[in-house]
């Protein structure tokens, strides 16, 4: 497998997409780049395509995009079925961190899979160091900016 | 009787069944537990189930009016639902089955959904088309027998009521504001703004296009303006919100309920508390010929006497849980597509 970091380069962040459809693709792209462990912290308002986002993502490993569904209301989802297991965190409902870690979130952030993570200020603490983090912004109804950063 | 068990999510539940007949149901939320424990109840996390779980227990027990040797099963949801929640609840039914030495059922939450509409007369008989609409699940289900499902289409994005729950905070309202919609919405006029229906091949939902366009249009406006429109017309704005969400329910189910015939439709989960959508999934009940059946509301909300009922059927169907049973938190439906 290549080096994350460099895949990423590819990529040209920041990138602004003009569909749904194109930001599940950069959400493909962005999977060849991660390895067992990797957390992806996604900023961005409401509607900003971060469910997209990790559907492309999903696709990338091998992951039917249409299972992928919010993780708003049960916190974590699980996707076992493809090249790495995704889990599909969103700790909105997170009160504190303590929360987080009673759900042990350590088993999946240092596990074999890859963990994104929305809305990860209520988190931040817990993100490892060299997590991937990513920001989502509105340009227009359909265009979405995608960019490093928190 | 049988003892069931609910911890999927953020609610630790209990309730004891004679036969058909819930005898307690007793959930975390709305119980005052604060007592038995020592302290306020928070909302979250795998912690709070372990403290809850025996007082929750025993409070549903003693409301029945029954001791644990009284007891021939227990019954535990296995999933979908939070691990760590999943596990307290599913740790403490396979010890209390196995001291009681009576059989464990596990008990899909979704099936638990799905036989709601069995915990009190008239039971719909089989087959029925169900629609489980709640803040973390929109499927549109046909039960053919029991344990014989089709999943016929559920969401691809947002549930129905994670929808409610985020426009309710566009709209300035809180969170989780769903119930709050459904009150303003009375007083409202649908036809105040056309968000979107979107319909997507077969049976599928997506609400996330509905709730994108809600902060669009609501993008438009200053500050002050937006102010004013919500001063003026947020009554207005649910109104027309909730009829986007609800119509594609309905079609949904109207859709599904010419294409398989099916002569009796229930609508359960959170959303089904929501007036609306009872309302025109009835009137469409009778336009089209087919009986509605909703549970009472706190048999919509998560609690354990769906659990319990539909882990009545299983074990009348003869399935028992191993004692190596586990938790399974991405469990679906059988028969999806």
């Amino acid at each position: 497998m290549s080096d994350p970091e460099s895949t990423i380069q590819t990529l040209n962040l920041p990138i602004t997409t003009q569909s749904v459809e194109e930001t599940m693709r950069l959400g493909k792209a962005l999977a060849d780049a991660l390895v067992p462990g990797t957390v992806v912290a996604l900023t961005g308002d409401l509607g900003t395509g971060k469910t997209h986002l990790v559907k492309g993502i999903a696709a990338g490993l091998g992951i039917d995009p249409a299972a992928v569904r919010s993780p708003t209301f049960v916190i974590l989802q699980t996707y076992e079925a493809g090249r790495l297991p995704l889990y599909h965190f969103d700790a909105y409902r997170v009160g504190s961190e303590d929360e987080f870690v009673e759900l042990g979130y350590e088993a999946y952030f240092f596990g074999d899979g890859i963990s994104v993570v929305e809305w990860p200020g209520r988190v931040a603490s817990l993100l490892p160091d060299d997590a991937l983090r990513l920001r989502l912004s509105h340009v227009s109804p359909s265009e979405r900016r995608i960019e490093r950063g928190d | 009787m049988l003892l069931g068990i609910e911890s999927s999510c953020d609610d630790t539940a209990a309730a004891v069944l004679e036969g058909e007949t819930v005898r307690s149901s007793v959930v975390s939320s709305q119980a005052d537990l604060h007592e038995a424990y020592g302290g306020v109840v928070p909302e979250l996390a795998s912690r709070n189930h372990q403290r809850l779980i025996v007082p929750v227990v025993q409070k549903a027990l003693s409301e029945a009016g029954a001791e644990p040797d009284d007891l021939d099963a227990v019954a535990v949801t296995v999933g979908p639902g939070l691990p760590g929640s999943l596990l307290v609840g599913l740790s403490f039914g396979k010890a209390f089955a196995r001291s009681l030495d009576v059989p464990l059922v596990g008990v899909n939450h979704l099936e638990g959904h799905l036989y709601s509409v069995d915990i009190e007369a008239p039971r719909p008989p089989r087959p029925y088309l169900c629609l489980i609409v709640s803040g973390g699940h929109t499927e549109l289900v046909l039960v053919e027998e029991d344990f014989q499902h089709t999943v016929l289409g559920r969401t691809r994005d947002d549930a129905a009521g994670e929808a409610f729950d985020k426009v309710a905070q566009l709209f300035g309202l809180g969170y989780p504001g769903g119930p709050e919609i459904d009150e303003r919405a009375q007083r409202g006029d649908p036809s105040f703004h056309d968000f979107p229906r979107s319909r997507l091949d077969g049976f599928d939902f997506s609400f996330s296009g509905l709730k994108t366009s809600v902060l669009y249009h609501l993008r438009d406006f200053s500050d002050a303006e937006r102010e004013q429109l919500f001063a003026d017309h947020r009554d207005d704005l649910c109104a027309s919100f909730q009829a986007a969400v609800v119509d594609v329910l309905v079609d949904a189910v109207r859709r599904a309920a010419d294409e398989t015939g099916a002569a009796h439709v229930a609508v359960v989960g959170g959303v089904a508390a929501n007036r609306e959508l009872r309302t025109r999934v009835e009137t469409a009940g009778s336009e089209d010929g087919f009986a509605v059946h909703v549970p009472d509301f706190r048999y919509c909300m998560d609690n354990a006497a769906m659990i319990a009922t539909a882990g009545r059927l299983r074990l009348d169907a003869g399935f028992t849980a191993p004692p190596t049973v586990d938790i399974d938190s991405g469990l679906g439906l059988s028969g999806e597509g």
